[in-house]
């Protein structure tokens, strides 16, 4: 196993965690400031690689293509929040969950209606698609370095916000203690509603990315819907930072299970049972992670309420 | 308007429906469930099937073996459980006559003792698992395209032929991959470095590639159909392998849709095929010529597959003369040969064809346009490993 | 403490319907099942007597994850784990040589009441939030964990023959069975929730502090319901899987445990009917809707929301409030 083999998977989890962390940003806020599971995250970043893809036919421009539908997506998160998500504040999980899978249903349904149900295969902008050596034997692919600066750039300009800015401090207060804050005059709702757009946006961000590396079609949010809820179990709901660790730790421990592992099991065990053994580890290791952590921390790794 | 009134006229409008119902089922029409994969990634594929197998039907002028046909479409979304549920309505509540379509192998496995124990057909014209080959092969099974380990055979000797010496080789983990590594592992002579299995419909290969990359082999082989295909192919040429190491496909990951979503980075590559554009006979003239001008695109072995699969019924059910009841009688039929896409092909015992297979390669035209060119041919009249275990007559 | 929870009913249901009306509509409902088989065979649907009996294990899951969502409080988002786990015990006995339906049966049951009780017992550790998704971490790692078994089918699934009874186990056979199996576990829900331990159930639902102070066990409570809502559930599984004589990992999907959740919830949580009521009207829903239009699963979708935000007491509520 070389060092050079270590480095770039490194670099694929590197990628992966932050575009979880994009996904998982709003997610934990959302939770932790109104107690909502909005389990149609998934289906934002859905419509983030949609509407990426077909804005970026239109325009011509992969790069317009993705502000373009980092807006058309806020646009339809401020209407989720308005006609649905308001009306089920303070209900139990339950019907949350519920009602947020029957969004998932529709949207489904719906990006199947207007896109059709066949995958679209979008391309790297042709500037991207190229290797860029990075040491001697080891070239990586511009995009994904691109992927991971701008994920790296956003976390950073989160991270400022959240911690430096006066509505950032709502934004904690609100997470900490929603009562208490709405006391001392925090407008709740406004905030709420803007942590809202905010956090839909930044899954569009990620769907719009990753959608040339992956394909954009339904489906395609549930997947990562399901990681981003382990990472901020990890991280401690309404953490940003809780959620930034969680999702390096997430992307970097399944990309090395995956590479690692089965080569792992391979030198310990007779083959029939390492090429079983391999792979059923490797992919749930992290849900093992998150029992783990929720076993010894049941409030995640930062804890935010008192 | 009064309860009663109400009533009777439900009672009048019900009577009705089901009067026309049974009157329009005088003229006998030939029910066709068409289970097939037309959403996500692989929907390209099922949706090519589709498309070249209603061509078939307008060639045909809406008849098969001289009855009016009907398709009933089932999208699968390549999930076993769906297509499951698709079959169970289609065999007992549509009560169709005859079954195709299915392009997945982990589909076909999970429905065919449904179809089968129903007394019915299954024309497959992509998934040829080595199961229905061997042991559980099947009087009602037919495969009119190949069986799922050929492509990769011919890859394999190819291989061997060039010389490479090692390979690292990879598919999804299903059936028609298992298999289809198995058959490249038959033909080829060399030593393979890894053998990867990927969950199916993955479509970021980053953490392969870094393997393939610290391996250094000399060939790689893949076998990706369909999203996975064009994903696997894009990523390996955006990490700059494609000038490091020789990539080997079949055709499958390197036909027209394939090319469509790549582009440029495919120029190049070898793949097998049991079929090509430029196959010269009237059948795949005319089916090539039809399909560009109807539905605006190059056709892929998918599509002539489709529109074999639509001539072998045909032919089968003119020699019944459409009484699908006699049923040794079609199947011989069909199996003692057809006229199709390929020329004439004839099958094995256990419905799998006896058939050339090519080498093709990608080419770029002087127009611009990107497209696979026959380069020769690699096996000749190549049959199935497993035919010997499979004890029908 | 959460705010208290307006969707379930304010007391315990009482008994079975008694105006005259009611009681004739439910002697009418019983006989049409019974009678549903002949029926069906002499009007040549068989199409329709295995949609029954895919109904029938439906309300068998349902109702056994209305024991816990609704009686218990407990937001299992995992329930397709014990379903799952009891449809594969068929399917791997089965390839095993084991089809003697006196070993595979109690085999499934057990297995998946097993199950419940290591998860269970991990789970109820937690509370709200964190409860539903250990849960759903759970079913994943039982959803990988079998995935990527190839011997077992992996992700391609696995063929599940029938077991042996003895006689031959048809389709109207099968019909019988799930009805009676269905009966039996009914019976055995209604003794179990009008009895002290259902009682107590309740009140840990409603204030666990409260319950704790008085003196229940709590934790205890809560487990033995998870067990029994899995064992029920597991039994459910296998029934599933002598119908479709199929099993995949998909019944073990989280997508799986959001429909059992749907049927409850339709059907009215917390209350008796809700498993039958949400299973019966959720597969009525879906052959609907898929008659009419490619896009079913949106209707189902709004179908759904609808209910979640305008009749939160489900199916069973609007009976309720008209009396």
């Amino acid at each position: 196993m070389s060092a050079s083999l270590v480095l770039e998977q490194l670099l694929n989890g590197l990628q992966f965690g932050l575009m979880l962390f994009l996904l998982s940003a709003g997610l934990t806020l959302v939770l932790g400031m109104m107690d909502v599971v909005n389990l149609a995250q998934g289906s934002l970043y859905m419509l983030g690689a949609y509407f990426a893809a077909t804005l970026g036919a239109a325009t011509g421009s992969f790069w317009a293509g993705v502000v373009g539908a980092v807006l058309a997506t806020a646009v339809v998160a401020l209407l989720l929040e308005v006609s649905v998500l308001r009306r089920v504040y303070g209900a139990d999980h339950l019907t949350q969950v519920l009602a947020t899978f029957a969004l998932i249903l529709m949207f489904n349904e719906g990006v199947r209606m207007i896109w059709g149900p066949q995958a679209l295969l979008l391309s790297v902008p042709p500037e991207l698609a190229r290797p860029v050596a990075l040491l001697p034997g080891l070239s990586y692919s511009a995009y994904r370095l691109a992927i991971i600066a701008t994920g790296a750039v956003l976390a950073v300009a989160l991270f400022l916000f959240i911690h430096r800015t006066r509505v950032g401090m709502w934004v904690r207060a609100g997470a900490s203690n929603r009562r208490m804050a709405q006391a001392m005059g925090v407008p709740i709702r406004r905030v709420f509603t803007g942590v809202f757009v905010v956090g839909a946006a930044l899954s569009a961000v990620a769907g719009a990315l990753l959608g040339p590396i992956f394909a954009v079609q339904v489906g395609m949010g549930e997947e990562v819907l399901i990681l981003a809820f382990v990472v901020i179990v990890i991280g401690g709901i309404g953490s940003v930072k809780g959620s930034l660790v969680g999702s390096l730790l997430v992307g970097v421990v399944d990309t090395a299970g995956r590479a690692f592992l089965p080569a792992a099991f391979g030198q310990l065990f007779p083959p029939e049972v390492a090429s079983n053994l391999g792979p059923a580890v490797a992919s749930v290791l992290i849900y093992f992670l998150m029992a783990l952590v929720l076993f010894l921390r049941p409030q995640g790794l930062f804890p935010v309420r008192g | 308007m009064s309860r009663t009134v109400r009533v009777v006229l439900v009672v009048v409008v019900f009577a009705c429906t089901l009067a026309s119902g049974l009157a329009s089922g005088q003229a006998r029409t030939l029910k066709i469930g068409f289970v097939s994969t037309l959403s996500g990634g692989g929907a390209a594929l099922g949706v090519d099937v589709l498309d070249a197998f209603q061509l078939a039907l307008r060639h045909l002028g809406g008849r098969l073996g001289g009855l009016p046909a009907e398709v009933i479409t089932v999208d699968d979304q390549s999930s076993p459980d769906v297509a499951r549920t698709g079959v169970e309505r289609l065999l007992r509540r549509d009560r169709v006559d005859l079954v195709t379509g299915i392009i997945f192998s982990h589909v076909l496995l999970a429905v065919g003792d449904l179809i089968f124990n129903h007394g019915t057909f299954y024309i497959s014209p992509n998934a040829g698992p080595s199961e229905y080959a061997g042991e559980q092969c099947n009087l009602h099974f037919i495969n009119v395209a190949w069986q799922n380990d050929n492509m990769h055979e011919a890859m394999g000797h190819y291989a061997t032929l060039k010389n490479y010496e090692t390979a690292f080789i990879l598919a999804p983990n299903y059936p028609a991959g298992r298999d289809a590594l198995t058959g490249f592992k038959r033909f080829y002579k060399g030593r393979v470095v890894s053998e990867v299995y990927t969950r199916l419909g993955q479509l970021d290969y980053s953490a392969e590639i870094a393997q393939i990359r610290a391996a250094r082999p000399r060939a790689v082989y893949a076998f990706y159909p369909g999203a996975m295909g064009v994903n696997f192919i894009k990523q390996y040429a955006e990490a700059g392998l494609m000038q490091q190491v020789q990539l080997l496909v079949p055709g499958f990951s390197a036909d027209a849709d394939v090319i469509r979503a790549v582009g440029k980075p495919m120029v190049g590559v070898f793949n097998s095929s049991h079929w090509a554009l430029e196959l010269f006979n009237p059948i795949n003239r005319r089916f090539v010529e039809d399909f560009r001008r109807t539905y605006g695109r190059v056709p892929t072995l998918y599509a002539a597959q489709g529109y074999d699969a639509a001539l072998a019924i045909d032919h089968g059910l003119r020699a019944v003369g459409g009484d699908l009841s006699r049923k040794a009688d079609f199947r011989k039929a069909i199996l003692s040969g057809f006229d199709s896409t390929r020329g004439r092909v004839r099958f094995s015992k256990n419905g799998y064809p006896i058939q050339d297979y090519y080498l093709r390669q990608v080419v770029e035209l002087p127009n611009g346009e990107i497209i696979n060119r026959l380069r020769g041919t690699i096996f000749r009249n190549h049959a199935d490993a497993y035919v010997n275990q499979c004890r029908l007559p | 403490m959460r705010a208290p929870n307006l969707t379930l009913p304010q007391r315990a249901p009482t008994a079975l319907p008694r105006t005259w009306s009611a009681r004739a509509g439910a002697a009418l409902a019983a006989l049409a099942v019974v009678v549903f088989p002949p029926v069906a065979g002499a009007l040549d649907w068989p199409y329709y007597l295995s949609l029954a009996t895919k109904t029938l294990a439906l309300v068998l899951a349902a109702s056994a994850l209305n024991l816990v969502l609704g009686y218990g409080g407990m937001v299992s988002f995992g329930h397709a784990t014990y379903y799952g786990l009891g449809a594969y015990t068929v399917a791997i006995l089965a390839r095993e040589g084991v089809r003697q339906a006196w070993v595979v049966w109690p085999t499934s049951v057990l297995v998946a009441a097993l199950a419940a009780l290591a998860i269970g017992a991990v789970c109820l550790r937690t509370r709200g939030l964190y409860f539903i998704m250990i849960t759903l971490a759970f079913a994943q790692m039982v959803y990988y964990g079998v995935v990527s078994f190839k011997q077992y089918g992996g992700q391609d699934g696995l063929r599940a023959p029938r077991t042996e009874f003895g006689f031959h186990l048809g389709d109207v056979e099968l019909y019988y069975l799930a009805l009676g199996l269905v009966w039996v576990s009914l019976w055995f829900l209604w003794r179990l929730v009008h009895a002290r331990f259902g009682v107590a159930l309740q009140a840990v639902r409603d204030n666990e502090v409260r319950a704790a102070a008085v003196g229940y066990p709590v934790y205890r409570i809560q487990l033995v319901a998870f067990v029994i809502s899995g064992a029920l559930t597991g039994l459910a599984g296998a029934l599933m899987a002598h119908h479709t004589q199929y099993v995949s990992p998909a019944m073990l999907s989280w997508p799986q445990s959001g429909h059992f959740m749907f049927m409850v919830i339709l059907g009215g949580v917390g209350r008796f009917w809700a498993g039958v009521l949400g299973a019966v009207a959720m597969t009525v829903l879906e052959e609907l809707f898929h008659a009419a239009t490619v896009f079913w699963q949106f209707y189902v979708g709004l179908a759904l929301l609808a209910v979640v935000l305008l009749a939160p007491r489900g199916l069973a509520g609007l009976w309720e409030r008209r009396r």
